[in-house]
């Protein structure tokens, strides 16, 4: 399959010249395949929003290219708000950037900016609406009195709208309790299988990205560490406890097991998973002794 | 970007300038200001300059944070000369059709962005070797006696300093927000004036939401630690003068002086 | 000394309605009761509008019950001329750490609660410099706030608080804003002025692995509290946690899921450790 997403020797500097000058990414070379739901992790600093902004042209790059689609985004032909209406990017609490005096039209400013007719336009408002599961007289509310996970999702809904072939979303769980946080990941999950676009979920939590991404992209000290299929980076836990990421407490316990002598696998990270896993040894044990 | 805006931020040190009590930093400031409008020549100008340069090295600021907090007034500067050079009367050295340049625009241009420059950039060495909060802090005791006629002296320097603390918070808020709204195809380089000054409403709506919520959360925050006014309020840096802040304030009025004559000579 | 720091009896409330909404206003809290012993770590869980917030706000009287009492140290928080002996006795931390700092140096923000409350320079310099060592900024006193990380923030509040020498400290979702790192910080400070300070501390959150390290757990749910105890008796019931949209630590849920197949297992197992001895004994047993 084409890469949807293509950079070359990325490499963004800031502050050049002064004694705050520091490399946020480095040389990134990454193909995000077309229709992959892709988890990115990383600490603080690692890079990963300086990356993510660069997929939709916020932030040119010190050097190296950015490929969206085949097309280089930075290339005089291309305009580059088209790239933004290709490349959807929700930011950390998006819920801050609400600003119409309904939601309906809140949902239609980036469809509208696209230029879309009337008709397109509230197509996509109710669609985008019903799936983040806004109710229909919700629309016609000022979306400032809504409750902090309405909010969110107004927002989610708003880039949703605009009905990009790659949505990027930075933490969109941060500050949720877990009903609001397991709500917003399934409703991505739902769009990201009913549109068969690209997803890049940023997320600090090693838990939703476990259960969500067919792909895990883990930044390190402004570099790409890995970009693997999930139980392959989930093999490596040990090393990605060794660069200080949270690994699910599950993990933990089985890396723990190995340590003690156990021959288990160690890519455990669902507690469903975990579960047949150790049924699965005991059996195997079971077995063994039986023979 | 709008991270590049440096007036008002302070420079932590512990340099002869640094230590000095602020309030009679503000008063030597006052002095200093004082120079540049009275010197009615370029030595007498120069005067004041050679003060600017002492108090400057004495700082220890770097000189490109200096050069830095001239950046916003750049237009202003081109403003001045432009204004000064092109449109002043008196013999034109040169003339390309109606415009012409005359040695006295040159030099009255030459003499006002001096000016400008060297007020900025006192005005900045008081901001860069004050903490806001100190400064804030020597204002209120300065302006102290006016509470006698009813001036919310206290009300007001804790309204400055709440200012001072939300500008990098709401700075870096407004940066997010163009780059969300940004993200959403919100178009703010193009079109005329009106559709400009309308395509700010995604940007300013936001801010201002969330100034609002800031300001109500940071005022149960102020209730829990306490706050109740002005009264009966301590302050955990105190200002003492000593020997060196008096010592300072001579040698600024010295200058001053010294500027005086020199127009009075040449004038 | 009154044993108990904080204790809330039959607190009712509500937000005041408007008037011209015809509908009643909606119970935020119904009939709550709970006392916080001195030195004690508890930690409230509870999802979005399940109240926990609204009941720490009546720990120090910001909010003020419609029905019911709250005392502190004794002292009701109705009573007007005693509101800043309250405050003084129970600080509180709030979500944003942007939005509780008020000064643009830190040491300087610390003092914030000192200044107001007319304590002597010298003195309150002492209390500056000890309450920023006990959250570990002392030696960022000189910075500004916004050059520092959400983490070191959030401690500079906590210093700020600190500072007053408070009984009792109320932390309301201190964490919610923060990366994983700076989780961390603020837990580890938590515990430690608990545990070598002696000071009372309330943790409001709807992290299960925060409130996994506390000595007691109240879950509120509708403005109710349905469970007090230890985390680890919390933290057994699975499925009532999970039904009012609550974690449980992954390890108690493996056990859970172990059990519903068949499998003895302990849902008590709350840690790491507990879980991995009880797995090798199991695999290799």
């Amino acid at each position: 399959m084409a890469s949807i997403i293509r950079t070359e020797d990325l490499t963004y500097t800031y502050s050049i010249g002064t004694p705050f000058e520091k490399t946020a990414v480095n040389k990134v070379c990454l193909d995000i395949e077309e229709g992959t739901f892709s988890g990115i992790i990383g600490h603080t600093g690692s890079g990963k929003s300086t990356l993510i902004q660069h997929l939709n042209g916020l932030i040119k790059p010190t050097s190296g290219k950015v490929f969206i689609d085949g097309q280089d985004i930075w290339d005089k032909e291309v305009r580059i708000r088209d790239i933004r209406f290709k490349v959807g990017l929700v930011f950390q609490y998006p819920e801050y950037q609400l600003f119409e005096e309904t939601v309906y039209k809140d949902i239609a400013f980036g469809p509208k900016n696209m230029g879309l007719t009337d008709e397109e336009i509230d197509r996509r408002v109710k669609e985008t609406a019903e799936l983040v599961g806004l109710k229909q007289e919700t629309l016609y509310k000022s979306p400032f009195e809504l409750s902090g996970g309405q909010k969110r999702r107004v927002a989610i809904a708003g880039v949703m709208a605009m009905e990009p072939k790659v949505l990027i979303l930075d933490e969109p769980t941060a500050g949720l309790d877990p009903k609001g946080r397991d709500k917003i990941l399934g409703q991505i999950k739902e769009y990201h299988r009913q549109k068969h676009i690209t997803v890049l979920l940023v997320s600090h939590s090693m838990e939703d990205i476990a259960k969500f991404a067919d792909k895990i992209l883990v930044m390190n000290k402004a570099e790409v560490f890995c970009y693997e299929d999930t139980p392959d980076v989930f093999k490596r836990s040990d090393e990605l406890a060794g660069i200080g990421l949270a690994v699910p407490q599950i993990t933990k316990v089985f890396l723990d097991l190995k340590k003690r002598g156990i021959d288990i696998r160690t890519d455990v990270y669902t507690t469903e998973f975990a579960k047949k896993t150790i049924l699965e040894y005991l059996e195997r044990k079971g077995g063994a002794v039986n023979a | 970007m709008l991270k590049d805006i440096t007036i008002g931020q302070y420079f932590p040190g512990r340099s002869a300038v640094h230590s000095l009590d602020p309030r009679f930093k503000i008063i030597i400031t006052g002095v200093f200001i004082g120079m540049l409008f009275a010197a009615d020549g370029f030595a007498a100008l120069a005067v004041g300059l050679v003060f600017l340069a002492m108090s400057f090295i004495m700082s220890k600021i770097p000189f490109r944070l200096m050069l830095k907090s001239l950046k916003p007034i750049v237009p202003i500067i081109i403003f001045t000369s432009v204004l000064n050079i092109f449109f002043l009367d008196g013999a034109p050295l040169v003339k390309f059709g109606f415009i012409k340049i005359t040695a006295e625009g040159l030099r009255t241009s030459a003499f006002m962005v001096i000016r400008i420059i060297a007020l900025i950039m006192g005005s900045s060495l008081l901001t860069y070797t004050t903490s806001p909060i100190t400064l804030t802090d020597a204002i209120e005791r300065l302006l102290s006696p006016l509470k006698k006629i009813n001036l919310p002296v206290h009300e007001l320097a804790m309204m400055m300093t709440i200012a001072l603390r939300f500008i990098p918070t709401l700075i870096e808020e407004t940066d997010k927000i163009i780059s969300a709204q940004k993200a959403r195809g919100a178009d703010m380089e193009s079109g005329n004036i009106l559709q400009r000054a309308k395509a700010l409403t995604p940007i300013l709506i936001p801010l201002f939401v969330s100034a609002f919520r800031r300001a109500e959360e940071l005022a149960v925050a102020m209730e829990c630690r306490c706050y109740q006014g002005g009264d009966g309020r301590t302050r955990l840096r105190q200002l003492r003068s000593e020997g060196k802040d008096y010592f300072a304030l001579g040698v600024s009025i010295v200058f001053l002086d010294i500027v005086i004559m020199l127009n009075c000579i040449f004038g | 000394m009154d044993e108990k720091i904080i204790s809330a009896q039959n607190v009712d409330f509500h937000y005041e309605a408007d008037p011209e909404d015809k509908t009643p206003p909606k119970q935020v809290l119904k009939n709550v009761s709970l006392d916080i012993g001195r030195g004690q770590f508890t930690a409230i869980l509870g999802h979005n509008g399940s109240g926990k917030s609204t009941i720490a706000k009546h720990m120090n009287g910001i909010l003020l019950p419609c029905g019911g009492k709250v005392y502190v140290d004794g002292i009701d928080t109705c009573d007007e001329k005693k509101i800043f002996d309250v405050r003084q006795r129970v600080g509180m931390v709030f979500q944003n750490p942007d939005n509780q700092i008020v000064a643009t140096i830190v040491e300087e923000d610390v003092a914030f609660a000192l200044e107001n409350l007319g304590v002597p320079p010298d003195e309150m310099r002492e209390r500056v410099d000890d309450a920023l060592r006990s959250v570990g900024m002392y030696e960022y006193r000189e910075h500004s706030p916004h050059q520092l990380s959400g983490g070191q923030k959030q401690r500079v509040a906590i210093a700020g608080i600190i500072a007053m020498r408070p009984d009792c400290i109320v932390l309301d979702e201190p964490t919610a804003m923060l990366d994983p790192k700076g989780r961390q910080e603020v837990l580890k400070t938590i515990r430690e002025l608990n545990h070598d300070f002696g000071i009372t501390a309330v943790l409001i959150t709807h992290y299960m692995e925060e409130a996994a390290q506390a000595d007691r757990i109240i879950v509120m749910d509708n403005g109710e509290i349905i469970m007090d105890d230890i985390p680890k008796n919390v933290f057994s019931n699975v499925e009532k946690m999970k039904s009012i949209g609550l974690d449980v630590p992954q390890v108690t849920e493996l056990m859970y899921l172990l059990g519903r197949d068949g499998i003895p297992s302990d849902t008590h197992i709350i840690s790491e450790e507990e879980c991995a001895d009880a797995l090798e004994k199991l695999l290799k047993g």
